[in-house]
């Protein structure tokens, strides 16, 4: 029996947006960019820091009243290498593979921040090891996560 | 008649842009605010829904996304539903969460950046894919089909829709938390730059940023608090086809039905003699009248003489609107519960300089969502 043909419709969906970084958002894209520098708060009741900062503490429901300046130091927490491509929204081209994807604490901060780190080999990798920020160089940071190039693995042991 | 208060109200200003608060700084100022106004702590709230749309808030389970600013986190996390819709929508679903007699209290919040995304191919993104999308209709295209419509079945004019407009960015004025508040005249309207015939642009809503909320409470929680509780005397939520071919658009007979159902519920047989006011879903000028007209405020074809007449002027016997509606800020979804906001203000004599003159004992409250107003949520709320 003949088969009746199917069709379909293939369309590229571009859909621009304009997202508001809001105050606190604000104030750690600046300070990375012209600063060099990751900023947090801390939480007046529960006395936690959070990165990226916070509008409110969730399990408290007070919004974080105090800045804080964390160090660009910390240990990695968890971390996957991932191993297919992935389009980079950034650029629209297909991210490098392998890469590592991991979840850092900052030295004196209690939530984690999402981020590259540059070591690909699964060997070399484990929850605890020490790792520091690398920023983009001078010039090249706009005002987004990516003013940090990644996080690399330290040569200090971690504890 | 339903055993559901409105304890709590809060809404931010609605403005072209806000670029101070992202979504969470948003929806923490309302729940905040609304909150405060009740008199409640977060301890007190133990049922949460968050609405949004994912294509607004450009970020897919975006109704997921606010929980730490709307308090659902709170002590590790209490219950949570979400709706993609009107505020309404959300308000209905709460008052039903209520009901199932698992919580006492809700807090529905709802937010939308205007600002953020492209309205037009957003509003495209709401058609058919295969068969209407690619041709390029949007929102504003699709209601002036509707506005045609209903203009050529009744004989209307482009001036009787002005006047919607006049009245609405008129009585603005009054509302510090409206975007778009003037003195304009039926000319100003009329030589306006036309946007999509008969629309003009003074005949659209603005684009707007901004967030409302709401606290509702069992008849039990309600009455201890000290504030006067406003009820929810009569809801109901109807929605027809998706297709516009499929309709007629010089009719709403998803309102019709709503309202019909609201006021059985709500015990109001003329509503025209009954309800003291109206905050309705204006998104463009030529809804009011056509909306008015199937609340059965007047017989059909009648909505603009309404309109010209005075009757629903902010000292006329029906006022519409009187905080300046839609037309004023359009937050789109935050909308539908601005105007429940408006009405509850009304009812607690709370509306500051637009407060209408006399007791309002009973108000009307519309949301919409869909394109030319698919469905439709009609809310009788009373002291």
């Amino acid at each position: 029996m003949e088969k009746s043909e199917l069709l379909h419709l293939q369309v590229v969906v571009e859909l621009p947006y304009r997202w508001a970084a809001g105050r606190n958002g604000s104030l750690m894209l600046k300070a990375l960019r012209d600063e060099k520098k990751i900023i947090g708060n801390r939480c007046p009741e529960c006395r936690k820091v959070y990165v990226p900062p916070r509008a409110v503490c969730g399990p408290c429901f007070i919004a974080p009243d105090e800045t804080v300046e964390l160090p660009a130091t910390g240990i990695l927490a968890g971390y996957s290498v991932v191993n297919y491509p992935f389009i980079d929204p950034e650029t629209g081209e297909k991210r490098p593979v392998p890469y590592t994807y991991g979840y850092i604490q900052l030295d004196g901060c209690d939530s984690y921040l999402s981020h590259f780190v540059n070591e690909t080999d699964p060997a070399r990798l484990s929850p605890g090891l020490r790792v520091e920020a690398v920023f983009k160089p001078d010039g090249e940071r706009v005002g987004q996560m990516q003013d940090i190039l990644h996080f690399k693995v330290s040569e200090e042991k971690g504890g | 008649m339903t055993d559901i208060a409105i304890v709590g109200a809060a809404q931010t200003g609605y403005r072209r842009r806000i670029d101070d608060a992202n979504f969470s700084e948003m929806v923490y100022e309302v729940t905040s605010g609304a909150l405060a106004d009740a008199g409640l702590s977060i301890d007190d709230i133990d049922n949460f829904i968050t609405v949004s749309n994912d294509f607004w808030d450009g970020r897919t389970i975006s109704s997921m996304a606010v929980q730490d600013a709307c308090g659902s986190s709170y002590q590790g996390g209490r219950n949570v539903s979400t709706v993609e819709g009107d505020g309404t929508f959300g308000l209905l679903y709460g008052m039903m969460r209520i009901l199932s007699g698992a919580y006492k209290t809700t807090l529905v919040v709802v937010h939308c950046k205007g600002s953020e995304g492209n309205m037009r191919q957003i509003t495209n993104g709401m058609f058919d894919y295969i068969y209407t999308r690619p041709l390029g209709i949007e929102a504003t295209a699709a209601a002036a089909m509707q506005a045609r419509c209903y203009m050529d079945r009744y004989g209307l004019t482009e001036e009787d829709f002005a006047h919607v407009s006049v009245k609405n960015r008129g009585n603005a004025r009054l509302n510090p938390h409206a975007q778009l508040a003037a003195e304009m005249t039926i000319e100003d309207v009329m030589t306006s730059k036309m946007m999509a015939a008969p629309l003009k642009i003074h005949d659209l809503s603005p684009i707007s940023d901004g967030a409302a909320a709401v606290i509702l409470a069992d008849r039990n929680t309600a009455s201890k608090l000290g504030r006067k509780p406003v009820w929810i005397k009569g809801i109901a939520h109807c929605s027809e086809a998706h297709y516009l071919g499929d309709r007629d658009l010089a009719e709403a007979p998803a309102l019709r039905d709503a309202a019909h159902r609201a006021y059985g519920m709500a015990g109001v047989e003329n509503p025209f003699e009954e309800i003291d006011v109206v905050e309705l879903y204006d998104a463009y000028s030529y809804m009011e009248p056509l909306w008015l007209e199937e609340l059965g405020f007047c017989p059909r074809g009648k909505g603009g003489e309404l309109t010209r007449l005075g009757a629903t002027a902010f000292d006329g016997p029906v006022p519409v609107n009187p905080s300046g509606g839609v037309l004023s800020a359009h937050a789109v979804l935050v909308a539908g519960l601005a105007r429940v906001i408006e009405a509850t203000l009304q009812i607690r004599g709370e509306a500051g300089e637009r407060q209408v003159e006399g007791p309002v004992e009973l108000a009307l409250a519309h949301g919409i969502n869909g394109p030319c107003g698919q469905s439709h949520c009609v809310v009788i709320l009373g002291e």
